[in-house]
């Protein structure tokens, strides 16, 4: 464990409170909207009402004539300046507004510019677009079909299929397969859903004519990357470019990728010289912009007759929409979902995906997770109990079995990864003490008895968070690196700027209290900016639980280089040499002579003011950290569930929640953001889904039928931690956000599976709607 | 298809009288931030659906994205800045600091104005009657635990300051 410091300096391990709050809970937050600039206008985007259809004629006569109208841009337009497309962050490229045909319903077709908000709503319903119909292709499973028509035309390319990829060693997972005595098999599809942050996406965008620079304003998790991609697709100097990111209200994801919206806000506001808001509505925002998952998968288990595991198998298609527009590493098109092993040490596995193209909202985001380990962990931690059915062993059993023990860390995969550090075991104790598990099997043996219904369901999940390293992670070419300058004034106040960008995470409080740590300076005393690329060093920004591992341990690194310096201003000012001196957080004293010292402020007042001859001035560094590898977080997750055999409605009677994300800044941080992910990890495994009619109709389009649980359907949480510090991170951490979205759906489907698995239910797909528990049930003849 | 013609109203707002000519279709939201600035009062869905809009409306905790600002015409407002300011805030604002009930804080003003509206009519509230009372507001970041402790926070600092009076 770290050494604590005072409450007062508020360094790693107090509950300090937040730093930000106080704007948010007077209403005085910054938020995209409101951004407002003198002239500013308003635009609207016009979206296709079909899946697939061509584009016969736009008229945009009428809107044009609307009083108030100031410019309706089409892709035909922008084609002339090359922009009518764009690059995705995975080497794709996206229409920013529709030419010759549209892919999706809700796609963007035309961008109208107005006064005011009305006047470019009433104006985008004038614009007249004659469509043709065109055959439309939603089952993924038919994508490779010879009928199937063929989408994406600009591709060189004549097939729906995006890639094909594959790790591990397919031969001898497919001999241990066959030579097992125990297989075990599940199909599993992980729906399609949305990270739907409360405050949607948008921006405001300026153009100065008189000295070139563009401002653009929007909610963005990297606003660094969007910068060097506005520079790119519009050949715009970068030094003219000014990304700035506000308070935002929410990300998970889904505000990482740049939208169309914000590109024809850019060329609105070139063209039209005045700035240009556009805010999308949340029915845009849930209909076009990333969703996340929407993956078929099929996992196959091999075991020894005791539930020794022997090998894994993995088959997955993966819907990507009309569009590439995964937020993914270069190298790794499904992303890092070969951490599908999960928790247990197989001696061979082999994993492939097929990733395709279909009439639907592109995207593939990594929402509230590491590049598809959501799914991943989901898959592994179901199959896990499939098997567990098979052989009549309880989940637990063939669980301790089979994990990967402490001693053998750093442990390598056989899909590749080498993971840092691990307990599971001691994670998974201490969640079946906290539920009281024993007595809770004993419960339910009575209650079947009875013929009520109530299910367990544990999922002991690991994850991969923190990317970096560069050698092996970029974005577009962008290496995963992230970033920390940090300035201490000369009364010892200080700032810290950084790379990445908090959407809600608390960044204000725990870069600060990282800086208290490493050098004393209170918590309160130092100030955090983040989101201005003006200011702030380049980044990647904030997503995939990359913000501690990475700019954390830079803010770590930098404090400690601005630590070295003082310690030379210290011996300076207290004339003896370096090596005589020690310290503790805050100041250096002079070993065995306790009296005298110099505190850290003392010393950077000094380090303006009275530096020894030929030192540079000043107290500040700057740090880049390219961790050496990704932290690997894990926990155990227990569920208690029972379900109403009228109705199918399942209640989540308990959850405990036991996570280990290493070293911990601020506990009263981690466990909002437990809270916040079971929460979302419940909504995804009972209520969300985005799907399609045959036409290509989105439903769960809007929050009428996207369902965000309320507070009354929500449960108490119970949540505990074991600590297993990350060896290679700078302070031990490993970084939390997601992992109570990736381990939670895996709990919640195993608990309602359990209470059905005596009536033979093996599997049953996400979101567990009442109406979906109540046909198995009515099939299973338990309800009439 | 557009009517530009205004109508005249008056309403009071945190307190202040406020005249204006505004559109007939003008929503309530859209007059609250970008007429009278006060954009604590967020918008998150176009659907009635998420409560981050809410105001108090003689009293009364209402979705603003959902009233034409005319419908106020002659009552009294409520927004998030007539709550509390830093000097003196408001116990639901402190207790939504104390009890971390806030992550990216984009539901927050209306959760508060909801949870003032619910303590006014019930001033001790059971969780059962928290979680009923913020259920027309939706969360994305805080899974609503601290949320409730908070609102329990600012019921119980509240009683006993009643009681003190
Ligand atoms: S903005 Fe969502 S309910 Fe008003
Ligand atoms: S704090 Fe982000 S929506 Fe509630």
């Amino acid at each position: 464990m770290l050494a604590k410091t005072l409450p007062e300096i508020g360094g790693m391990g107090h509950p300090i409170k937040r730093k930000e709050d106080l704007r948010f809970i007077q209403g005085k937050g910054n938020y995209i909207d409101d951004v407002q600039l003198p002239g500013m206008i308003y635009g609207h985007m016009v979206r296709s009402p079909y899946a697939h259809a061509r584009i016969t004629a736009i008229r945009t006569e009428e809107a044009k004539k609307l009083p108030g109208v100031l410019a309706v841009i089409t892709g035909e337009d922008l084609a002339k300046a090359n922009l009518a497309w764009m690059p995705t962050l995975f080497h794709d490229k996206q229409m920013v507004l529709a030419t010759g045909k549209v892919l999706f319903q809700s796609q963007e077709v035309a961008f109208v510019v107005a006064e005011d908000r009305y006047t470019a709503a009433d104006a985008a319903d004038l614009v007249e677009i004659d469509y043709e119909e065109l055959p439309v292709l939603i089952d993924p499973h038919k994508s490779q079909d010879s009928d199937a028509p063929i989408l994406r035309e600009d591709r060189e390319e004549k097939s729906n299929l995006i890639f094909h990829w594959e790790v591990g060693d397919r031969a001898a997972t497919d001999q241990a397969m066959k030579s097992a005595p125990v297989t075990a098999k599940v199909n599993a599809f992980f729906p399609r859903c949305h990270p739907a942050p409360l405050e949607t996406c948008g921006c405001v965008i300026d153009f100065n004519s008189a000295t070139g620079k563009l401002t653009a304003w929007i909610t963005s998790q990297a606003p660094h990357a969007h910068r060097t991609v506005f520079a790119l697709v519009a050949g715009l100097p970068e030094q003219n470019i000014r990304v700035i990111s506000p308070d935002i209200g929410g990300g998970f994801g889904n505000k990482v990728p740049v939208y169309p919206g914000y590109v024809c806000a850019a060329v609105a506001a070139l063209t039209v010289g005045r700035p240009v808001k556009w805010i999308e509505t949340r029915s845009e925002n849930l209909q076009s912009t990333g969703f996340a998952r929407d993956y078929h998968m099929e996992a196959e288990l091999a075991a020894d007759k005791e539930g020794r595991l022997k090998a894994l198998r993995v088959k997955t298609l993966a819907d990507h929409g009309a569009f590439n527009a995964a937020a993914q590493p270069t190298k790794f098109p499904a992303g890092l979902f070969s951490i599908c092993t999960g928790s247990y040490d197989f001696s061979s596995a082999f994993c492939e995906v097929d990733g395709v193209y279909t009439n639907k909202a592109p995207g593939g985001i990594a929402y509230r997770c590491s590049f598809r380990v959501t799914e991943a962990a989901y898959l592994i931690e179901r199959a896990m109990d499939v098997l567990a059915q098979e052989l009549k062993l309880d989940p637990v059993e063939l669980r301790r079995k089979n994990f990967i023990p402490p001693e053998k860390f750093p442990y390598s995969s056989p899909l590749g990864w080498s993971y840092d550090s691990g307990n599971y075991q001691g994670a998974l104790d201490l969640a079946l003490e906290r539920i009281g598990y024993n007595d809770l099997r004993k419960e339910q043996a009575e209650k079947r008895e009875r013929g009520e219904l109530m299910g367990i369901g544990i999922s002991s999940f690991t994850e991969i968070v923190g990317a970096g390293p560069s050698h092996t992670f970029d974005i577009l070419g962008l290496k995963m690196f992230d970033s920390a300058e940090l300035r201490v004034h000369p009364t010892g106040k200080a700032i810290m700027r950084m790379g990445t960008k908090s959407q809600g995470q608390g960044h204000e409080t725990t870069y600060a209290q990282i800086v208290a740590q490493e050098l004393g300076i209170p918590a309160a005393d130092v100030a955090i900016e983040e989101g201005d690329t003006d200011t702030a060093p380049y980044g990647l920004g904030t997503y995939a639980s990359r913000s501690t591992p990475t700019s954390g341990a830079a803010a770590a690194l930098a404090a400690r280089k601005v630590r070295e310096k003082a310690r030379k201003i210290a011996a300076h000012l207290l004339e003896v040499s370096e090596e005589d001196l020690e310290w503790e957080p805050g100041k250096f004293s002079v070993k065995g002579a306790p009296g005298k010292s110099k505190t850290i402020q003392e010393i950077a007042f000094a380090a303006y003011t009275n530096f020894p001859q030929g030192m540079e001035p000043g107290l500040e560094a700057v740090h880049y950290y390219d961790p050496p590898n990704l932290t690997f977080p894990f926990g155990t997750y227990i569920a208690v569930v029972d379900i109403d055999k009228g109705t199918g409605e399942v209640k989540v009677r308990r959850f405990v929640a036991v996570d280990d994300c290493g070293n911990i800044i601020n506990p009263m941080i981690v466990e909002g953001q437990v809270h916040g992910g079971l929460t979302e990890g419940l909504a995804i495994a009972f209520m969300q889904e985005i799907s399609y009619d045959e036409s290509g109709n989105i439903q769960g389009g809007t929050f009428m039928d996207y369902l965000v649980p309320t507070a009354v359907e929500t449960p108490h949480w119970e949540t505990g931690h074991t600590c297993t510090p990350s060896p290679h991170h700078p302070f031990g951490a490993k970084g939390v956000g997601e992992s109570p979205n990736v381990g939670s759906p895996a709990a919640f489907v195993n608990a309602v599976v359990d209470a059905l698995s005596h009536l033979g239910v093996k599997h049953i797909d996400m979101p567990l709607s009442p109406w979906k528990i109540w046909q198995i049930l009515k099939d299973k003849g338990v309800t009439q | 298809m557009t009517t530009k013609r205004a109508v005249d109203i008056t309403v009071k707002v945190n307190g202040k009288e406020h005249f204006a000519a505004v559109e007939p279709r003008l929503l309530l939201v859209h007059f609250i931030r970008e007429h009278l600035a006060l954009t604590g009062t967020h918008i998150g869905c176009d659907t009635t659906n998420c409560g981050a809009c809410t105001v108090l409306l003689d009293g009364r905790a209402v979705k603003s994205c959902t009233l034409f600002t005319v419908q106020a015409d002659g009552r009294e407002l409520r927004t998030i800045e007539g709550v509390g300011n830093s000097s003196a805030l408001h116990p639901l604002q402190e207790g939504f600091k104390e009890k971390h009930g806030l992550q990216c804080g984009f539901c927050t003003p209306g959760m508060i104005m909801s949870a003032c509206a619910l303590l006014e009519k019930k001033p001790h509230p059971t969780e059962e009657d928290i979680r009923w009372g913020i259920s027309g507001n939706l969360c994305r970041c805080t899974g609503y635990q601290n949320i409730v402790k908070a609102v329990q926070y600012a019921a119980e600092k509240m009683s006993a300051s009643a009681s003190q009076a």
